[in-house]
């Protein structure tokens, strides 16, 4: 995947460090447009970081990020703006404006950046809330819902302006194991229909194996082992195999 | 370096603020858009401070009148009470006491808010999600507080001229009839439009720009606040203790640009 010619998402030798600690240390990645790359690692390795240098949230020390073939780093706050227009962001705890109600978080982008009408706006709101399972639940404050719901609601206030390319920060964690499988599928659906391009960090192996055409494994603030889901799992690289054995699922 | 690093934080602080004053004047033509936010900004306001200012500035009412009562007595001259008590309230109490008690609710709250949504990643979702954080956030508070305080200050001068008339009758001997008539009296200047003299004009515009200062400093506090619920206690405090600082700077040059000469 690495070698592809037009990769949407791109790192190339990310160096990243908060204070003395170096989080990303020469990492290198890739993504082709309509594929969903995978990213898993034990906690604290700075998955969670790559995705804030994609979004340009966190600028790296050194090396590329580029999305579309544009270094993120040296776009104008007009750009970068339009670019993010085009992206959707799943935080690792939902980021919901707590003064907001579920619908109004969601709706928020569309309120904010575009002139549609408040019915349409609903519409369009309430289709994105069926879509994640939670139909009934506009009017709910953040502080009322849990954390398997407030994921929920960021996947759809991260897909309700349609974006080509998703970030996804952990969408299962948290869910019970028969939304998580429905989660699933609509990841799926969304980037095999509509070819949206996606890195998605997950601990869950049936969530990978379902969406994810490849999967990294990054340690030590590099990939060490990139393979696609069924070679991945099957590997007996002796770390890897140490790490799944220990993961959850 | 150690012994520049607070000069320069400082620096950095208030151009931080200085800034974000820039973005909000810049964005003036969406208030009306934002009537909602902004009402909601001017209830919340309003009622965190209203029963505070009430208290305060009835005892500084009488608080003034009884420092001044008993020197005006000394000298024959305690029918002159009303009009201490009512040109130092419009003047200066008002308008400081008000500022005082806004940046100790409104604006710790404003930075507490805020700095929450900082430390919560709720500002960065903003960002990813292209909406404008001043738009949406910075800029209904400070409208809010440019309306808020100055109404504040209509009512803390109320009370205290009020309370100073209780003072003057009870310890003073001055009638409330007479008190009140020369407070009254003080407050008049018949050569305007709306009678009132500049002393009360000037007094309310002090309290336009303290408001606009608190809200601005309490926003700028929490939308730099850093590492979880201790960057939301100190961005609290640090927004409480600036903005006192920056009313008390400003309140002497407007002071000196009004009544210089
Ligand atoms: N803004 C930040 N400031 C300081 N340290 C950070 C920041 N963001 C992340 N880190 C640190 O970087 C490391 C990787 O974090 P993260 O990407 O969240 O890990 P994970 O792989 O679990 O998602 C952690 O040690 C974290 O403390
Ligand atoms: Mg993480």
């Amino acid at each position: 995947m690495s070698q592809s010619p037009d990769p949407v998402i791109e790192l190339r030798d990310v160096v990243k460090s908060f204070g003395p600690q170096r989080v990303l240390d020469g990492l290198s990645l890739a993504v082709p447009r309509g594929k969903c790359l995978a990213i898993m690692g034990p906690s604290g390795t700075g998955k969670s970081v790559i995705l804030r240098h994609v979004i340009g949230l966190i600028r790296a020390d050194s090396g590329l990020v580029a999305v579309e073939g544009r270094d993120v780093a040296k776009l104008s706050r007009k750009d970068l703006s339009a670019l993010r227009k085009r992206m959707g962001f799943l935080f690792q705890e939902g980021a919901l404006i707590n003064w907001l109600s579920v619908g109004e978080n969601v709706a928020l982008p569309l309120r904010e950046n575009t002139d549609l009408g408040d019915a349409e706006i609903r519409e369009r709101v309430q289709a994105k809330l069926e879509l994640v399972h939670i139909p009934d639940a506009w009017e709910k404050m953040p502080s009322q819902i849990s954390g398997g719901m407030k994921k929920r609601v960021g996947l759809a206030r991260a897909l309700i302006t349609d974006p080509e390319i998703v970030l996804y920060d952990e969408p299962n964690a948290g869910l019970d194991p028969e939304i998580s499988q429905s989660i699933n599928d609509l990841l799926r659906e969304l980037h095999e229909r509509l070819r949206v391009t996606a890195l998605l960090v997950e601990h869950r192996v049936r969530c990978i194996r379902t969406v994810a055409d490849e999967v990294v494994f990054i340690e030590k603030g590099r990939v060490q082992i990139q393979l696609p889901p069924h070679e991945f799992f099957h590997s007996d690289n002796p770390r890897l195999v140490q790490f799944l054995g220990t993961d959850p699922d | 370096m150690s012994l520049l690093s607070p000069v320069t934080s400082i620096a950095e602080g208030i151009g931080y603020q200085l800034e974000l004053l820039g973005s909000v004047a810049a964005r003036l033509h969406h208030v009306p858009g934002r009537a909602r936010l902004v009402a909601d900004q001017v209830y919340q306001s309003a009622l965190q401070t209203v029963h505070v200012v009430l208290v305060v500035g009835l005892f500084i009412g009488m608080i003034v009148a009884l420092q001044t009562g008993i020197e005006l007595a000394r000298i024959g001259q305690q029918d002159q009470i009303g009009t201490i008590v009512s040109l130092s309230m419009a003047r200066e109490m008002g308008p400081f006491i008000t500022a005082t008690i806004l940046a100790a609710t409104a604006g710790s709250s404003m930075a507490a808010e805020i700095g929450t949504m900082s430390v919560s990643d709720e500002l960065a979702a903003l960002e990813v999600l292209s909406v404008d954080r001043v738009k949406l956030l910075v800029l209904p508070r400070v409208v809010a507080l440019a309306i808020a305080a100055p109404l504040l200050t209509i009512l803390c001068d109320t009370i205290g001229i009020l309370g100073g008339g209780f003072v003057a009758q009870s310890q003073l001997n001055v009638s409330y009839q007479l008190y009140l008539d020369s407070a009254v009296e003080a407050l008049r200047d018949p050569a305007r439009i709306l009678p009132l003299p500049k002393d009360v004009y000037g007094g309310l515009f002090k309290a336009f720009v303290f408001g606009v200062i608190v809200a601005l400093i309490g926003c700028a506090a929490g939308l730099r606040a850093q590492g979880g619920a201790l960057g939301v206690g100190n961005a609290t405090r640090s927004a409480v203790r600036d903005a006192i600082i920056a009313i008390i700077i400003t309140n002497y040059f407007i002071t000196w640009a009004l009544y210089q000469s």
